[in-house]
């Protein structure tokens, strides 16, 4: 389903970050960082800093 | 359910919560970073000395806590080679079965066993810490901490059902900038609240188990703990406590692939009267967090028993290092300090969502009442003349 495909997406890449750490040292800490980063990065993206189709058009 | 019954229980669950959590948010952002906070505003170093210096016999560290402090006892003695190397941390109280949060730390260097510090200043991280934990209201508090969480967790569960129904129409990611300060907050509200739902699951979820440590600690003495002395049941009291270094070698000797954390002396919370419980730690990041207890008899310096811990205290265990986010070094806590902050602007416009809609609906309210009043003024103002409209 449409709506669930990205936050099904961060939602496990999520899981995997705060798990690798945990699991593992070395790589596993490199994985959780990047893992854990894609939900900042998402927001702060769409939240602040594209500007999004809808708007363009009325712009 | 219908969907109108999910948007009232996150309405609600949210609307209880949210200045708790937001408080916890903030209490928790410098708590993150308290090693490095701890590490600025220095924190004693050992001396440095040739590599392989032995280190003292505990007992003679023992002696140098008592001569420093000669009205306490030592209760706990702790290592943490990773952030404070070759020191010893003996923690003190005015007697054995003080209340716990009665503590006095000295730090004593292993290998000389002179008493370096004795860091016992509350600052700025302590108050944190205590707001973070129980608000200063003790075990109550920290339970109804715990109460919070659960709400945010159940916040959760019923943003995500709610999620749905709110994206049908467009894209993920959409923010409506140019449709009111209204719908861009909703929009950014539904974005970050559905990014960081799995990890503020977690924190949240780890939370509670984390407000639960007195149940944990009481269950454990009255079941795998008092198992395992129930040899000592019926032994006289002891006379004074053996050698701690003895424990600690049988300690080391029955967990060879381990390092000792922590030794509790008898009479306290984590060993019963007859035996020091050394807590050893293994050496993967997932092991040196799910400690072992070994429990040696504190006269003689022999193997009592050791074994797995039950389940209850290894979900404690793990829950710590998920809820505070200190397993992944300095940048792994610079990530868990930016998602605090998205939770943060979650919580912050769901507050505000729900206040401005709140506001309309009050507006609109007051616009009726004022006509209301009016209306009823110009009848007064006319007596015999009916105007025939009803207000509602």
């Amino acid at each position: 389903m449409k709506v669930w495909f990205w936050p099904v997406v961060v939602g496990m890449l999520s899981a995997i970050g705060l798990l690798s750490a945990l699991l593992y040292d070395g790589l596993g800490d490199v994985v959780s960082w990047l893992a854990l980063l894609v939900p900042v990065a998402l927001s702060v993206w769409h939240g602040w800093m594209r500007r999004n189709a809808a708007d363009n058009h009325r712009a | 359910m219908r969907l109108r019954t999910w948007v009232f229980i996150h309405k609600w669950t949210s609307l209880i919560s949210t200045i708790f959590l937001l408080e916890l948010c903030l209490t928790g952002l410098p708590l993150i970073f308290h090693e490095e906070i701890e590490q600025l505003s220095g924190v004693v170093e050992a001396p440095a000395m040739p590599a392989g210096t032995p280190n003292a016999s505990l007992d003679k560290i023992v002696q140098s806590a008592l001569a420093a402090q000669p009205r306490k006892v030592v209760r706990y003695m702790f290592w943490d080679e990773a952030e404070h190397p070759n020191i010893t941390m003996v923690s003190m109280a005015s007697r054995v079965d003080a209340p716990p949060d009665e503590f006095w730390t000295v730090a004593i260097d292993s290998r000389t066993a002179q008493v370096l510090d004795q860091p016992n200043d509350q600052g700025f991280m302590a108050v944190m810490l205590q707001l973070h934990k129980d608000l200063y209201a003790g075990l109550p508090g920290q339970l109804f901490l715990g109460l919070m969480g659960l709400l945010l967790v159940i916040a959760m569960v019923s943003g995500v059902v709610v999620y749905k129904p709110f994206m049908r129409k467009q894209d993920f990611g959409t923010v409506r900038r140019q449709k009111g300060r209204g719908v861009k907050w909703l929009d950014l509200h539904n974005l970050l609240g559905i990014v960081t739902v799995v990890w503020l699951t977690v924190v949240g979820a780890t939370g509670i188990i984390n407000t639960l440590d007195p149940i944990v600690l009481a269950v454990w003495q009255n079941d795998q703990l008092a198992d395992m002395v129930k040899p000592y049941k019926n032994a006289p009291p002891m006379k004074d406590n053996g050698s701690v270094q003895a424990a600690y070698v049988t300690a080391k000797k029955t967990a060879p692939d381990m390092t000792v954390r922590l030794i509790a002396f008898p009479g306290t919370a984590f060993a019963d009267r007859h035996h020091y419980t050394a807590f050893m730690k293994g050496s993967t990041p997932l092991t040196a967090r799910l400690l072992r207890p070994v429990l040696v008899d504190a006269q003689t310096g022999a193997l009592t028993d050791t074994r797995e811990m039950p389940w209850y205290v290894k979900s404690l265990f793990v829950s710590q290092p998920l809820h505070f986010g200190d397993y992944g070094g300095l940048p792994l806590k610079i990530v868990w300090a930016l998602l605090d902050v998205l939770a943060i602007i979650v919580l912050g416009s769901g507050v505000y969502l729900w206040a401005r809609k709140y506001m309309r609906h009050r507006e609109a309210q007051g616009v009726l009442a004022e006509a209301g009043t009016e209306e009823a003024q110009r009848t007064a103002d006319a007596p015999g003349e009916r105007t025939g409209v009803q207000v509602q």
